[in-house]
């Protein structure tokens, strides 16, 4: 520790202003800053700080995230055994899986982090630890057959267009790893839907067994097929789908580890599930044809409904920043999913819109939440005066 | 008992070193020193220069804007030094004390028989009307206001902080005189807030001559701006005032015995203390005497005030106008391998992050490491956890980052002091400092206004 140390204190006036490599200094503070936090103090103000930062808080997340990684990592192990009716070992799946998926965090880590710290550096700013949850997020997001060029695109495009534009961390309207989703599903809208690409090597279609279809629940729901996928099967996970969003235990567990730290808003989750069934209710009541009558719990842990309410719908930046403005967010935000879902063919899963049209919404939500403070103070002022 | 009222929101950081209720026998120290940054927004326009003998309740200097508020010397003894800093503002105005005191005599009147008028004389005379400060900016009260009430919070909830009932044990007269006096200086209410489970004396409760109310929650809910906030909250062009019950005792010495007495007992706390205990000492001195042979070894931090909103000193430094706590912590200028990564069982944070809270009960010490780098505000609904008020503390932060004038008014403004937002800074993931950004804000708009 202390050999490296003193090495990174030997070569550090290199990178510092005036030195060899000056150009390189935000890289090489994340590097040095990534291995040891700094030795910085606090000279007014509070003299004490809590121990939580913007890293310890990402890795947290990313804690959060790896039960949903993991499964989804055996689980396309898992379906691709099915698809060529092998039997394999838990152990085998998950090896196979891992060897599909490790490519895809790697292409979206490192095309994601090198616009980062060339941001970083031409901005002259520390690289924020944001994109550490993003370049995770968006291989969870993706069907396990995707093309890696594909990733890298859409990082890249996620990353400029759908935070750096807006002037960076915490200036970001829409959630970047769903930005990378849209764009995957509007400019290469055949190898993000359909029925063949969830499971690996379905769309080559080698060795598949005879009759074995590869359509999600959700996709079979979309074409107004119905489904009888079992509720434990959805809610463990035994389904195709995007990497990490077929487990829904396994994204509970991730949900529990976020509100208990306190790093995730428990608002925006309670409100997000309350409005989807809340939307689901009324289309029961008023059901016309088969996918209207589904039951709320059914559409719970269908499609990526509860990844996007634990992971994507709670983003601190894009999502509501006023407590009470986070309550409207979420509760609209299940509403629309569901709505989506069963009003609009074109898009089997209403998740990814509804959070980006949220998104959208969230200035104006919190505009009205902060009017309603101001308005109270207005008002409070305006009673005294009269009482005089 | 009238009212109670209940705050959930906030924060007590749990640190070590808490001051044991004993006293010494006092200490003799040399040295004191008034620090004209301690007043906000006065000019200083020095009355005295270096070699002039003064007695305690001289007047050191008075505000170039209102020659009516003058600082007075705690001590009797000679001037030794007046040092300067940049553009040769003054920084120090160093005393050298006399082993007997002499005290200016302000004739001895009890409040009671006295009108607003006659009090507002003695103690802008005696000095001791600087003891008094106003809300919004948290400044000397302006002598020709009429504020709308007067508050005092019997009880500081910040981290180590002294317990005024231990501390005003006994002195019921004189804390009663200075309430008489301060209930004739408003035509609004004199608030005197307590904490029920911090009154084993009763000398808060069994006060008269103003509205008690209670309070309990974790910090800040011993904020003055808080229970300001909860009790009759600062609107546009209000004023209130307010003042720390050890200053009632001070105001009641002047009334009582005619002189102006600047003995006050001060928690001297923190990790880095052998013996953390009260202190009897007499306002400004040199603390020197109180640390020495009295800290740990290897490098320190001195703060005047608590350890989330003192001021840095350094170990011979002075203690602030208006502090009664001194506080020893270490410093934090070391770096941690992979501290962010550690499961951190003996790591304190609000977040549960850390796995610190396994164990609730224990106490830390704290280092004055930032444990992390700045960062663009991320984080959204943390703030409003720590701060019992209906203010939206992010939109405020940033309206005053944008020097939006318009917008902090609407936002609250005038409700807040830095200190409210002590604990949101200090738990800010984005590690900024906030209670600069608040008081950078309240600034502009104190300038704007005059």
């Amino acid at each position: 520790m202390k050999a490296l140390r003193n090495y990174i204190d030997k070569i550090k006036p290199h990178f510092e202003k005036g030195g060899k490599f000056e150009k390189l200094e935000s890289s090489f503070g994340a590097i040095e800053t990534f291995l040891f936090v700094p030795n910085k103090v606090t000279f007014k103000g509070s003299h004490i700080r809590d121990n939580n930062d913007m890293k310890r808080t990402m890795s947290v997340v990313l804690i959060a995230l790896m039960p949903a990684l993991i499964f989804g990592m055996w689980n396309v192990g898992y379906q691709h055994a099915l698809s060529v009716g092998i039997n394999n070992s838990i152990f085998e799946n998950f090896i196979f899986g891992f060897t599909k998926v490790l490519p895809i965090i790697a292409v979206s880590y490192i095309s994601g982090l090198s616009i980062e710290f060339i941001f970083a550096q031409y901005r002259g700013h520390e690289v924020n630890e944001g994109f550490l949850v993003t370049g995770m997020l968006i291989p969870m997001l993706v069907p396990v057959d995707i093309p890696l060029w594909m990733v890298a695109i859409a990082t890249i495009f996620a990353v400029i267009f759908g935070k750096e534009v807006f002037g960076g961390t915490g200036m970001n309207v829409f959630n970047p790893a769903l930005v990378a989703r849209a764009f995957l599903f509007f400019a290469y809208p055949a190898q993000i839907t359909g029925d063949k690409i969830w499971i690996a090597g379905l769309t080559e279609g080698k060795g598949i067994v005879d009759g074995f279809s590869g359509a999600t629940p959700l996709g079979n729901w979309g074409q107004n097929i119905v489904d009888h996928t079992s509720f434990w099967d959805m809610f463990l996970g035994f389904i195709p789908g995007s990497i990490g969003e077929t487990s829904k235990l396994a994204i509970l567990i991730g949900a529990a580890i976020l509100l208990f730290t306190g790093i995730g808003s428990w608002r925006i989750m309670l409100s997000t599930f309350a409005g989807a069934i809340f939307m689901t209710l009324i289309f029961n009541a008023f059901a016309v044809n088969e996918y209207m009558k589904v039951d709320p719990m059914t559409h719970l842990v269908m499609g990526g409904f509860m990844f996007g309410a634990v992971f994507m719908a709670t983003d601190p930046v894009s999502s509501a920043q006023t407590n009470k403005g986070k309550y409207i967010y979420g509760f609209l935000l299940g509403i629309f999913a569901i709505m989506i879902r069963v009003f609009n063919p074109a898009y089997p899963e209403g998740m990814m819109l509804a959070i980006l049209l949220m998104n959208t919404f969230t200035p104006l939500i919190d505009f009205y939440v902060i009017e309603a403070n101001i308005k109270r103070r207005l008002k409070r002022a305006a009673k005294i005066k009269i009482n005089l | 008992m009238s009212t109670h009222i209940k705050l959930k929101k906030g924060l007590n950081v749990k640190l070590l070193g808490e001051a044991e209720r004993s006293l010494p026998t006092s200490h003799y120290i040399h040295t004191y020193a008034i620090k004209p940054g301690d007043f906000r927004g006065i000019h200083p326009k020095l009355l005295v220069k270096e070699g002039d003998a003064v007695s305690a309740g001289s007047p050191v200097f008075h505000s170039k804007s209102d020659e009516r508020i003058q600082i007075p010397s705690p001590v009797s003894g000679k001037i030794t030094a007046i040092i300067r800093g940049e553009k040769r503002i003054i920084e120090e105005i160093h005393i050298e004390a006399t082993p007997e005191q002499q005290y200016i005599d302000f004739g001895k009147a009890m409040p009671v028989d006295l009108n607003k008028e006659q009090i507002m004389d003695k103690l802008l005379k005696s000095g001791v009307w600087s003891y008094i400060r106003q809300r919004p900016y948290s400044m000397i009260a302006n002598p020709s206001d009429q504020p709308k009430a007067i508050f005092i919070s019997a009880f500081d909830t910040a981290p180590l902080a002294p317990d005024y009932d231990y501390i005003l044990h006994g002195k019921g007269d004189k804390f009663q005189a200075g309430l008489d006096a301060l209930a004739k200086l408003t035509e609004g209410k004199l608030h005197l807030n307590i904490n029920p489970e911090l009154n084993l004396t009763k000398v808060f409760s069994n006060a008269k001559n103003v509205e008690i109310t209670s309070f309990s929650g974790p910090h800040p809910a011993g904020n003055i701006g808080i229970q300001i906030h909860h009790l009759n909250p600062i609107n546009k062009g209000d004023i209130v005032w307010y003042i720390n019950p050890q200053d009632v005792i001070t105001i009641g010495i002047l009334f009582t015995e005619g002189k102006y007495d600047a003995v006050k007992i001060i928690a001297l706390a923190g990790s880095e203390v052998i013996h953390p205990r009260y202190h009897k000492i007499i306002n400004g001195c040199c603390i020197s005497t109180l640390v020495e042979n009295n800290v740990t070894k290897g490098n320190l931090r001195y703060i005047s005030g608590n350890p989330l909103t003192g001021t840095k000193i350094t170990s011979s430094g002075f203690l602030g106008f208006y502090d009664h706590q001194l506080t020893v912590i270490p410093e934090g200028d070391h770096y941690e391998f992979f501290g962010w990564a550690k499961p951190g069982l003996n790591k304190f944070s609000f977040s549960r992050s850390y796995f610190s809270w396994l164990t609730p009960w224990k106490k830390y010490s704290f280092d004055t490491n930032l444990h992390g780098g700045e960062r663009a505000y991320v984080i959204t609904g943390e703030y409003e956890k720590v701060l019992p008020m209906d203010i939206l503390p992010m939109q405020l932060i940033k309206a005053c980052i944008a020097e939006d004038i318009d917008g902090m008014e609407k936002l609250g403004i005038y409700e807040v002091d830095e200190e409210d937002f002590a604990l949101v800074e200090f738990i800010d993931t984005s590690k900024t400092e906030i209670q600069q950004i608040i008081r950078d804000g309240l600034e502009l708009i104190r300038k704007e206004m005059s």
